[in-house]
Parts: C-alpha cells; sequence; structure tokens
C-alpha cells in the first residue's frame, strides 16, 4: 500500500505540481570546503523582496516542501525576515545550513517559525579533519554546538555526512556523534562537478575498493546482501518509469532567480527575475524536455541490467554531456555493489579492446570515462 | 451539549493539492490528507463558528448524510486533528 507521501508525489505528477522546490538564498559561505561545487561569491543574488516574490508564485504554484539552502543560508542578514514569510505561506520548511552561526536566539527563532528540519553537514568526530575540510578552525566546535541549540529546542536535525578520502575513517565516529546529540545521521559518499562543469573536485571521493567497503557495511546500508544483490530483471514498469522527481515534482532555484531542474542539474529552463516561475515550469522548451524522459529513451541505459536498481542521476549524465546518457558516477555504484558491469562500462571495455587495450580494470573503466 | 469551536493552528504547513488539503504537523511532522469532507470543515475553521453549524450549513448541504450523524465523525476528526496540534478546539470562541 503506497505512503501518503508516495500518494502525494503521484497526485502532483498528474497535476503537474512542483511539490518540492530547493532555494539557495546564497552562494556565500563563511566555510570553504575542499569538496564544495559552488562558486562563493556574490555576483547578484536576490533581494529579499525578490526572494518573497518567488515564494508567493511557488504557494500559488502548489509547492508544499521547501528547502532553503546556500552556500550558508545565515550569511544573509535578511535570512530570518525571508523565513518567516515562508512560514507565513505555510511551507513545509526544510533548512541546510553549517549550523557555525546558530545560537540559542537563532535556534529560538527556527522553533517559533516551526521549521520541520535542519540538516547540518558534519564530516569528522575530529575537528583536525573536519576543519581541514571546512578549511574554517574551530568549526565543528560550533558547528555542534549549533546542533546542541537546535537539539534543545526540539527541531529535529539531521547530520549530513559527506563520505570522501579525508573522512573514510570516520564515518563510525560522525554516526556516533549525532546519537549522542540525538540527531539522525545521514551518509552520502557522492562528490558531485563544479556547477561551471569543471570536474578536478571528483578526485576526492571514494572509489574502487573504498565504496566497496562502504556498500558491505551493515552500519552503513543495512541488509548488505540485499543491498548488493544482482538486479532484478528489468521490466516495462522500469522501461516506462521516470527516471527522477527533477521537473516532474522538483526543481532547484539558484541565489540569481535561474531555474534548474535539480540542484545537481545546471540545465537552465528560466529565470524568475525575467519570467514568471509558473511559465518556466509548465512552458521551458529544457523543462519540459526533461520531463519527457522515460527508461527507454535512454540508448545505453535501456540496455543495461541496472535499470531498475540504479541510482543514475540524470544531472550528473548531463553534466557528463548527455542527460539520457549514462552517469559513470553511478554505474560505478551499481557495479561496486553488485559486481555486475553496467551496458556503459561493458561498451567502453568493447571500444578499449578495439583500440587495442585489452587489460583494463572495470574500476578504471569509470574513471577513464570520467577524465 | 455545549458548542465546540475550531480554528486552524499555527504550527502547521499545509497546500492544497487538488481537491485534497495536505497539512502537516510542524510539531511532530504527523502528514494528513483532508478529503473533500475534511476540507470543507478545515476551510471553515475560523475559531468563531460552532462546529455543530458548519456540519449543517456546509457539510450536510454539500454530502448525503444526517446531521447527527455527521457532527459525530465531525467531532472525532477535529479532536485528531487537535491531538497533533493541527487544529485548535475548545468550547468557547477562539482568537
Amino acid at each position: 500500500m503506497p505512503t501518503l507521501i508516495e500518494e502525494m508525489n503521484q497526485r502532483a505528477i498528474a497535476l503537474g505540481v512542483p511539490l518540492g522546490v530547493q532555494l539557495d538564498v546564497t552562494y556565500r559561505c563563511n566555510e570553504r570546503c575542499v569538496h564544495c561545487y559552488l562558486d562563493h561569491d556574490d555576483h547578484g543574488e536576490m533581494t529579499a523582496a525578490e526572494i518573497c516574490d518567488v515564494l508567493r508564485q511557488l504557494a500559488d504554484a502548489g509547492t508544499f516542501f521547501l528547502t532553503l539552502s546556500g552556500g550558508e543560508v545565515l550569511m544573509r542578514m535578511d535570512f530570518f525576515d525571508i523565513l518567516e514569510y515562508a512560514r507565513s505561506l505555510l511551507f513545509c520548511v526544510k533548512i541546510k545550513t553549517n549550523a557555525f552561526m546558530i545560537r540559542e536566539k537563532q535556534a529560538d527563532r527556527m522553533r517559533e517559525l516551526g521549521v520541520d528540519s535542519v540538516q547540518v553537514s558534519i564530516y569528522s568526530h575530529r575537528a583536525e579533519v573536519h576543519d581541514a575540510i571546512t578549511k574554517l578552525p574551530g568549526s565543528l566546535k560550533r558547528s555542534v554546538a549549533g546542533i546542541r541549540f537546535l537539539q534543545s529546542r526540539g527541531l529535529k536535525v539531521i547530520v549530513a555526512n559527506v563520505l570522501m578520502r579525508q573522512n573514510l575513517a570516520d564515518y563510525a565516529g560522525v554516526k556516533a556523534l549525532a546519537q549522542e546529540l540525538g540527531a539522525q545521521w545521514t551518509i552520502d559518499p557522492t562528490i558531485t562537478p563544479m556547477m561551471d562543469g569543471d570536474r578536478s573536485i571528483l578526485g576526492l571521493g571514494i572509489g574502487g575498493e573504498e565504496l566497496k567497503q562502504v556498500f558491505r557495511n551493515g552500519d552503513l546500508v543495512g541488509n548488505v546482501e540485499e543491498f548488493c544483490a544482482p538486479p532484478r530483471p528489468v521490466d516495462d514498469g522500469d522501461l516506462d518509469g521516470l527516471p527522477c522527481s527533477a521537473s516532474h515534482t522538483f526543481c532547484y532555484i539558484s541565489p540569481y532567480g535561474d531555474v534548474f531542474p535539480c540542484v545537481q542539474f545546471p540545465l537552465p529552463t528560466g529565470n524568475v527575475r525575467k519570467q514568471k516561475f509558473l511559465e518556466i515550469w509548465r512552458h521551458s522548451k529544457q523543462m519540459n524536455d526533461v520531463r519527457s524522459i522515460r527508461g527507454r529513451d535512454l540508448p545505453v541505459c535501456s540496455t543495461c541490467s541496472h535499470l531498475g536498481s540504479c541510482t543514475r542521476c540524470p544531472g550528473l549524465a548531463y553534466m557528463e554531456g548527455n542527460m539520457r546518457g549514462p552517469s559513470s558516477l553511478d554505474c560505478e555504484k551499481s557495479f561496486t555493489r553488485t559486481g555486475i558491469p553496467s551496458a556503459n562500462m561493458l561498451a567502453k571495455k568493447r571500444q578499449l579492446e578495439a583500440q587495442g587495450n585489452p587489460e583494463v580494470a572495470w574500476t578504471q573503466l569509470v574513471h577513464i570515462q570520467l577524465s | 451539549m455545549s458548542p465546540l469551536y475550531i480554528a486552524r493552528s499555527n504550527e502547521i504547513a499545509a497546500r492544497q493539492l487538488g481537491d485534497e488539503m495536505i497539512v502537516m504537523s510542524t510539531r511532530d511532522s504527523t502528514l494528513f490528507s483532508l478529503d473533500s469532507v475534511g476540507l470543507v470543515i478545515w476551510q471553515a475553521a475560523d475559531g468563531r463558528t460552532p462546529l455543530e453549524d458548519i456540519v449543517k450549513e456546509k457539510v450536510c448541504t454539500e454530502f448525503e448524510i444526517t446531521p447527527e450523524e455527521a457532527l459525530k465523525d465531525a467531532e472525532s476528526f477535529v479532536r485528531e486533528l487537535a491531538g497533533h496540534g493541527i487544529m485548535r478546539v475548545s468550547d468557547k470562541p477562539l482568537e
């Protein structure tokens, strides 16, 4: 039986409603995380009045879940004005922050305004590791203090633990820290290219044996046997299915008013400074192009045994050159989970063999594709 | 029996999706989907109109149900919402 959230999503798809939107209110940040994909300079972010106008339009369009993120949201002096207005429009508001600037006053205000949850990035339970990633001395101490202020007010806090080479050994420590703080904990081994297409930060991500260790760890993935099981046979549901929520029930708005199908899908579809949001959502050629894609429209992935279980991100595929093409990072994940190469990897291997390079290991294929 | 007054809480997130209303308690994140009858009661919950009048004037005129049955269902409905902080219920008019 579908859950209420699943029913809501189906209804939103049928009605063409952008049920969830992430709005980055700024790209400015007090941290300089080594893996961050953003340019932190302010190139003319929207004013509070402009943002409030967008919020009104989103409420009229039917958006329910609103994620306010950045950059660091509290770099904006008017952040609480924006938040108060968003709550007056009855959005379910989720905030992403590093919590460095959250003290009693900010935590009280978030509680008073009825924020649904606050997600805080923590990279390690050890200050020397966390602070080396954020490049902000004292950041772990301040972020943990911020989480305590939020927790003590009864706010739901989610500790988000991005895994990369620098902190691979520390996830158990972060999980224990989250438990001690009374917060939820999530991990994500995905490092994404910079918004301008620069892929140099991908080298920070884990792959090969390191990723395999993560996927074989029951503390991280739950039932390992189930998680790493061979993919079930592809069926019509997979071939006719939607790749993800991007452009269907979700989109992303940058601090400059640019509207994209998703946070990591930098395909410009319009700008709310020049057009009404609904005009972009309903009529943008690019938005409708993304919306039209089904599993069977993916030239390589539709032939892949992983189609029904792959985490393929169309945004990452777009950044790799073709939004209907494979996302090699997700090919790597599917292969590492199951030991079964993807159609993309098989094609690449055949190509290399034809060029006289038969000895390339499967794991290297992904990195050849990404380089 | 004294009249029952109902008002929407401030501790909610809400949005109409087609002919249903999605309401979430910001206190405990419980999510509700109100059907067309629930939506009528929700929209009429102004804190000043007794629930009995809402049922008679808004529910029984739009749906085939007796006032007694409708009032019983409506009371149970608003008390469930009140339990999650979504609705305020009082025997006196509410601000």
